[in-house]
C-alpha cells in the first residue's frame, strides 16, 4: 500500500508526534470527539509497541474518502522480531513486556478494521481504520 | 615575518575599508540588516573581532584553540549565544565570521601564506559559533524541560488530609515518575488520607498512562492514603471500557464531586449559610 504521509518512531518523543498528528488528521475530517480519542488512543497504542516491541519503526497515515464515508488509515511497520503467536498477542491481559497486555487488543476494539500480519524475524505490519 | 604576522599587518592595514565592507556583506546577506541588532552594535563587535584577531596573530597563533585566542573565543561564545536567544538562525550567527572570508579572501593577491593562514582560522571560527550557537539552544531546551517538569506537577492541599493532584499534558514521560514521587511524599508530609487526582488536563488516556495511575494509586494505598480519580470526561470514559482497563478505584467525572466526597469521608460537609434578616423573613 502506497499513498498517504509517513511518519519515524524512533523515540519516545515520536509517539507524543504521532499522537498529535493523528488528532489534528482526525479533527481536520470531522470526526466526533469520541472517535478522534479513540483513533488517538489505539495509535498511542500501536506506536509504543512499535517503538517497544519492534524497536522502532514507521506509521503511514491515510486520509481515505469513500463516496460519502470519510476515514483515516494507520499502518504500523516495524523490521523487529515479529510475534510468535498473534491470537496469544491479542488477548487481553497478555503480554511479553511489562505492560497491561490491553494494548494490542485494545487497539482493535478501538478502530473499525484491524489488521496485524506478521513474520517472525522480519517484523509486524498492523494497519487499523477508523471511519466517520 | 611568519604568515600570521603578515595577516595581522595586512589586517591592520586595511582596517577601514575591511570593516566597511564586511558590515555591508552582513547587513545584505546575513541578520544584521534584520534590526534585531543595531548597526552601531554590529559595528562594535566587528572592531572587537577584528583587533582580538590580529592580537592572537601577532603573538603567533595557528590554530583556533591556542591560547591567544582564547579573549576571543570567549567573545564569539557570547556573540553566539545571544544571537541565538534573540532569534537569529544559525546561517545568520555564523554569517558574523563566514562574511568576513569574503572580504579578506582579496588578500590572496598580497600574500598566498598569510591569506592561507586566514582563511584557516576563520574557517575554525566560523565553525566555534555554530558550536556556540548549539550549545546557547540546547541550555534553553534543557532548562525548558526542567520548568516544565516542575510546573506540571504541583500538589495542592484541598482541606486536612485532602491532596488533589492535577495532573497537566502527556504522561508517558519521565515527568510521570517526578509526579508519583511528589505525590507520595505529600502524602506523608501533610498526613493526607484523601488523593484526588484529576485528570482533566491529560489528552489521551492510554494502557501506559493507566498503568501509571495504577501503580500511583497502589503506592498510595500502601500508604495509608485513598486515591479518587476525577476529570474522566465522556470521550475518555468511552475509550477506556474499549481498551478494557479497569481503574480499580471511585472515580467522578469532576473535581467537585470528588472534593465533596472526600469531605464525606473524612467527616466534614459543606453547608449553605442562610443570612440572618432571609432566615427571619
Amino acid at each position: 500500500m502506497s499513498g498517504g504521509d509517513l511518519r519515524e518512531i524512533r523515540s519516545s518523543d515520536d509517539v507524543v508526534r504521532v499522537r498529535q498528528e493523528v488528532r489534528a488528521r482526525a479533527q481536520a475530517l470531522g470526526f466526533s470527539l469520541v472517535d478522534q480519542t479513540k483513533i488517538v488512543t489505539a495509535a498511542s497504542e500501536l506506536a509504543r509497541n512499535t517503538l517497544d516491541y519492534g524497536g522502532g519503526g514507521t506509521v503511514r497515515l491515510i486520509e481515505l474518502r469513500n463516496g460519502a464515508r470519510t476515514g483515516l488509515r494507520l499502518e504500523f511497520e516495524d523490521q523487529g522480531p515479529g510475534i510468535p503467536d498473534t491470537e496469544q498477542a491479542l488477548r487481553d491481559g497478555f503480554t511479553s513486556g511489562r505492560g497491561l497486555g490491553l494494548g494490542l487488543g485494545g487497539a482493535r476494539r478501538l478502530s473499525n478494521e484491524f489488521e496485524l500480519v506478521s513474520q517472525l524475524g522480519q517484523g509486524t505490519r498492523v494497519s487499523i481504520t477508523r471511519w466517520k | 615575518m611568519s604568515d600570521t604576522e603578515v595577516a595581522a599587518r595586512l589586517l591592520a592595514e586595511g582596517e577601514v575599508e575591511i570593516i566597511a565592507e564586511w558590515l555591508r556583506l552582513q547587513e545584505t546577506e546575513g541578520g544584521g540588516g534584520s534590526g534585531r541588532i543595531s548597526s552601531a552594535e554590529l559595528r562594535v563587535q566587528c572592531d572587537r573581532f577584528l583587533a582580538l584577531l590580529r592580537r592572537g596573530l601577532n603573538q603567533g597563533a595557528e590554530t583556533a584553540q591556542d591560547a591567544a585566542f582564547a579573549e576571543l573565543r570567549d567573545m564569539l561564545r557570547d556573540l553566539s549565544r545571544s544571537r541565538a536567544i534573540q532569534g537569529f538562525t544559525p546561517t545568520e550567527t555564523a554569517s558574523f565570521i563566514f562574511s568576513l572570508k569574503e572580504v579578506t579572501f582579496r588578500l590572496l593577491q598580497k600574500d598566498v601564506g598569510a591569506a592561507w593562514a586566514l582563511n584557516r582560522l576563520l574557517d575554525a571560527f566560523g565553525l566555534y559559533t555554530f558550536e556556540s550557537y548549539q550549545r546557547a539552544r540546547e541550555e534553553v531546551i534543557a532548562r525548558q524541560q526542567r520548568e516544565i517538569t516542575e510546573l506540571s506537577t504541583p500538589v495542592v492541599k484541598l482541606w486536612d488530609s485532602v491532596l488533589a493532584l492535577p495532573l497537566i499534558g502527556t504522561l508517558d514521560s519521565e515527568r510521570t515518575q517526578v509526579v508519583m514521587e511528589n505525590l507520595l511524599q505529600n502524602i506523608v508530609d501533610l498526613n493526607a488520607e484523601i488523593a484526588i487526582i484529576d485528570i482533566t488536563g491529560v489528552p489521551t488516556v492510554d494502557t501506559l498512562v493507566a498503568q501509571h495511575l495504577l501503580k500511583t494509586i497502589a503506592a498510595a494505598r500502601l500508604m495509608g492514603a485513598d486515591c479518587i480519580i476525577s476529570g474522566i470526561r465522556p470521550q475518555i470514559a468511552q475509550t477506556m471500557v474499549h481498551l478494557g482497563v479497569d481503574l480499580n478505584v471511585v472515580t467522578k467525572a469532576s473535581l467537585a464531586d470528588a472534593f465533596a466526597l472526600a469531605l464525606r469521608r473524612v467527616g466534614q460537609s459543606v453547608t449553605r449559610v442562610v443570612p440572618a434578616a432571609r432566615a427571619g423573613a
